[in-house]
């Protein structure tokens, strides 16, 4: 397979140098808003929301600005400053502004917008509010760095501003031990994931003496075979990690303990799509090497049957939905591991699950606003009535999801699923089950939160949320409904001189993949139904079956993890403590007590009495004269 | 001849340190200290004339430069320990022990 010629950015000119004011304000306002407590305590959130509108703005400008420029001068690099130079290799920190750049930045600055907005009325009455903000600006300026960098090195340093920023917002609510529980967790596993991010890009300096895209892009062509697969599946480590892939998934269900805008934040505009956005980016190397690619469709679609089986069995609204953005993201990955033909799907994909994600999490969110913030779906049911805003744009996202035709969904989601059955069979039809199975379960969620009888606890009374958390969710449902046909015969040639893809014809009307997709879907949906629809949902939830109680179980995961790295490392610690108490310690206090009881039979000499002290000069002298004398004598 | 000196030099010293190692009272002590100098000073004579030498008395001569200067402090010692404690008893001046 040869990759198409990626084109080479131009330097920077005009409104393009100043792209870094995306990052730099978000930025601005998290150290703000961090750093002067007290002072911006009630005009702080309002700041932060100001900030992420004037990066959306600056996004927005650039994006138009490249619209209007030629195919060629669309790439613009801009450099701001030398970061450090040792011997031979210097470190550049620059943006690179593209057209796949400038789509992810117009998606975490737009979505991440929204969702400060609707923030401002969920966390209204809490008294951290200001803080909470302020890490909001910060997980925000990071995912720009992330997506802006021209280098390895410095999307590694936004990278890991993600993860700062996702632990302090899954632990937002700190003193509760679950919520500080879920972001260590979230912390740690996405540090496994950094040791692939590092070693990639230690070997990428090795090999090229350079991180940058562009070095890389044009120098693995010449790297021997087996770089190439080994810098990929580095990445692909990375990409596991933070976009919550098989193996490294278990982070993603717990961080539901964060305040649900940040679930929303992490699930639709920045976080996990990181690894997509990785994969894609390092599309150089991943051209060169089939078995690379190859295990990022095995991953792909090992996550998104796992998601979707996690989907079906939750009671939570939010983990349903966490298990739903693992699916979704394995399907994007799936697209992305297939090569050149899937770079600009999965791409799309994210865009179009950008928006009815957060759709459905801030939906999630003012459903929990109205139930006093209980998330078990078996206490609601009929909240249709009661929540009408937030039940049309749930549905608007929900439709999109599951790929109700025209939605935004269809479109991404077929390009994928047809894209998967050109990769082979076995796959295509995995993704095939997977859209069923996502249909089967969305519908089960809709039908328990908004369908059925009241089975509300005590002292409940559902109340639709205040116009700034509604106004975002009509937003996002508008765009859950029309990204998709917006973007739909455009997107592809529009990432074609950036991801190195090939541009497919793609027709309105659906092939026959695209018409059996739509089967499958109306197959998950009557299924959904005919479980959920028909009969009142007990408000216990039943005993189940063997796939039910694995998916409650998260399939295990926390126990294979417990098992295969948990207990091994907890014993290799134990022993070492034990060693170090027992044997080291013991040499040590040994010797310690040796001297010791010297030291007492030492100081009865020194009784304090000058004239047991001149007896023992004397009996000395005696010694000294007497060896003296018998010395001489000899 | 010089067996004589020397007996005495060594009946001198003996009565001094027994006097340092028994005693209580630290002016007793001094002197007794004292006494084990000048023991030592009559032996360096009696050896000096014994040798016909001037080595021995010059010796002499730097033990009394020493022992003049030690009386100085060790007498200083004493009397503000005296005042005090209102006690002499080298057995009572046992703070560093304790």
């Amino acid at each position: 397979m040869i990759p198409l010629e990626t084109i080479d950015p131009v330097a920077a000119t005009g409104l393009f140098s100043y792209a870094w004011l995306m990052i730099a304000l978000p930025a601005l306002g998290a150290f703000v808003l961090l750093g002067f407590g007290r002072y911006v305590e009630k005009s702080g959130p309002y700041l932060a929301v100001a900030t992420i509108g004037g990066s959306f703005v600056v996004a927005m400008a650039l994006f138009v600005q490249m619209l209007a420029a030629p195919v060629d001068q669309r790439a613009v690099s801009v450099q701001l400053y030398t970061w450090f130079t040792t011997g031979t290799w210097q470190l550049d920190v620059g943006l690179l502004v593209d057209q796949l750049s400038i789509l992810f930045a117009l998606l975490i600055t737009g979505v991440g917008g929204l969702i400060h907005v609707y923030s401002l009325g969920y966390m209204a009455h809490d008294e951290r509010k200001r803080r909470f903000f302020g890490y909001l600006n910060l997980f925000v300026a990071a995912m720009l760095t992330l997506v802006l960098a021209d280098n390895y090195l410095v999307l590694f340093v936004g990278w890991e501003g993600v993860g700062l920023a996702s632990y302090l917002l899954i632990g937002f609510w700190q003193y509760k031990p679950s919520a500080a529980a879920a972001a260590k967790k979230a912390f740690v596993m996405n540090r496994v994931g950094d040791l692939g991010m590092v070693l990639a890009i230690s070997a990428m300096l090795a090999q090229f003496g350079s991180s940058a895209f562009i070095d890389v892009n044009h120098g693995a062509e010449h790297l021997a075979p087996g770089w190439t697969t080994a810098i990929g599946l580095l990445l692909l480590l990375g990409a596991c990690g933070k976009s919550a892939q098989v193996p490294l998934q278990a982070w993603l269900l717990d961080a539901m303990e964060g305040p649900t805008p940040v679930s929303a934040l992490i699930h639709a505009a920045t976080m996990v799509t990181a690894g997509v956005y990785l994969v894609v980016r390092s599309h150089a190397i991943f051209d060169l090497t089939a078995d690379a690619r190859l295990a990022v469709v095995i991953v792909g679609t090992v996550t998104l049957l796992a998601g979707a089986w996690i989907g079906c069995s939750k009671d939570d609204i939010k983990k349903v939905l966490a298990g739903s953005t693992m699916s979704q993201i394995g399907y994007m990955m799936l697209a992305a591991g297939i090569g050149p033909a899937g770079y600009a799907f999965a791409i799309f994909h994210l865009l179009t699950h950008g928006a009815f994600k957060a759709n459905m999490f801030l939906g999630a969110g003012s459903v929990m606003h109205g139930m006093n913030d209980d998330v078990d779906m078996r206490h609601y049911g009929a909240l249709a009535k009661y929540l009408p805003i937030t039940f049309w744009t749930f549905a608007c996202g929900y439709l999109a999801i599951i790929g109700f035709p025209l939605t935004a969904g269809f479109f991404s989601k077929d390009h994928i699923i047809e894209a998967a059955f050109g990769q082979s069979a076995l796959v295509g039809t995995l993704a095939l089950l997977g859209a069923g199975v996502t249909a089967f379960y969305m519908t089960r969620l809709m039908l328990m939160t908004f369908g059925g009888k009241k089975r509300w606890l005590d002292g409940v009374h559902p109340h639709e949320s205040p116009a700034v958390m509604t106004v975002p969710l009509i937003v996002l449902a508008a765009l859950s409904l029309v990204a998709g046909a917006v973007m739909n015969w455009w997107i592809q040639e529009w990432l074609e001189p950036a991801a190195g893809n090939h541009a497919h014809e793609v027709e309105l009307l659906p092939t026959p993949i695209g018409w059996l997709t739509m089967l499958v879907v109306a197959a998950g949906v009557f299924v959904g139904w005919w479980v959920f629809g028909r009969k009142p949902i007990p408000a216990v939830a039943p005993q189940g079956n063997v796939l039910a109680v694995a998916g409650r179980n998260e399939l295990y995961g926390n126990a294979v993890n417990d098992t295969l790295v948990v207990k091994p490392v907890l014993g290799v610690s134990r022993a070492a403590v034990a060693a170090d108490a027992k044997a080291f310690d013991g040499f040590v206090n040994l010797l310690a007590n040796a001297l010791g009881g010297l030291s007492v039979g030492g100081r009865r000499v020194q009784n304090g009495y000058v004239r047991s002290y001149a007896l023992t000069m004397v009996l000395g002298v005696l010694l000294v004269g007497v060896v003296l004398i018998l010395g001489l004598g000899a | 001849m010089i067996d004589q000196y020397l007996y005495l030099a060594v009946i001198l010293f003996v009565i001094g340190a027994v006097g340092v190692m028994i005693r209580r009272n630290a002016l007793v002590a001094f002197m007794s200290v004292e006494l084990m100098l000048n023991a030592a000073n009559l032996a360096l004579v009696a050896f000096a004339w014994h040798h016909a030498s001037f080595d021995g008395q010059v010796a002499s001569f730097f033990v009394m430069v020493v022992a003049a200067a030690e009386v100085v402090v060790g007498l200083a010692i004493i009397v503000s320990i005296y005042k005090t404690r209102r006690s002499t008893s080298v057995d009572n001046a046992n703070l560093l022990n304790q």
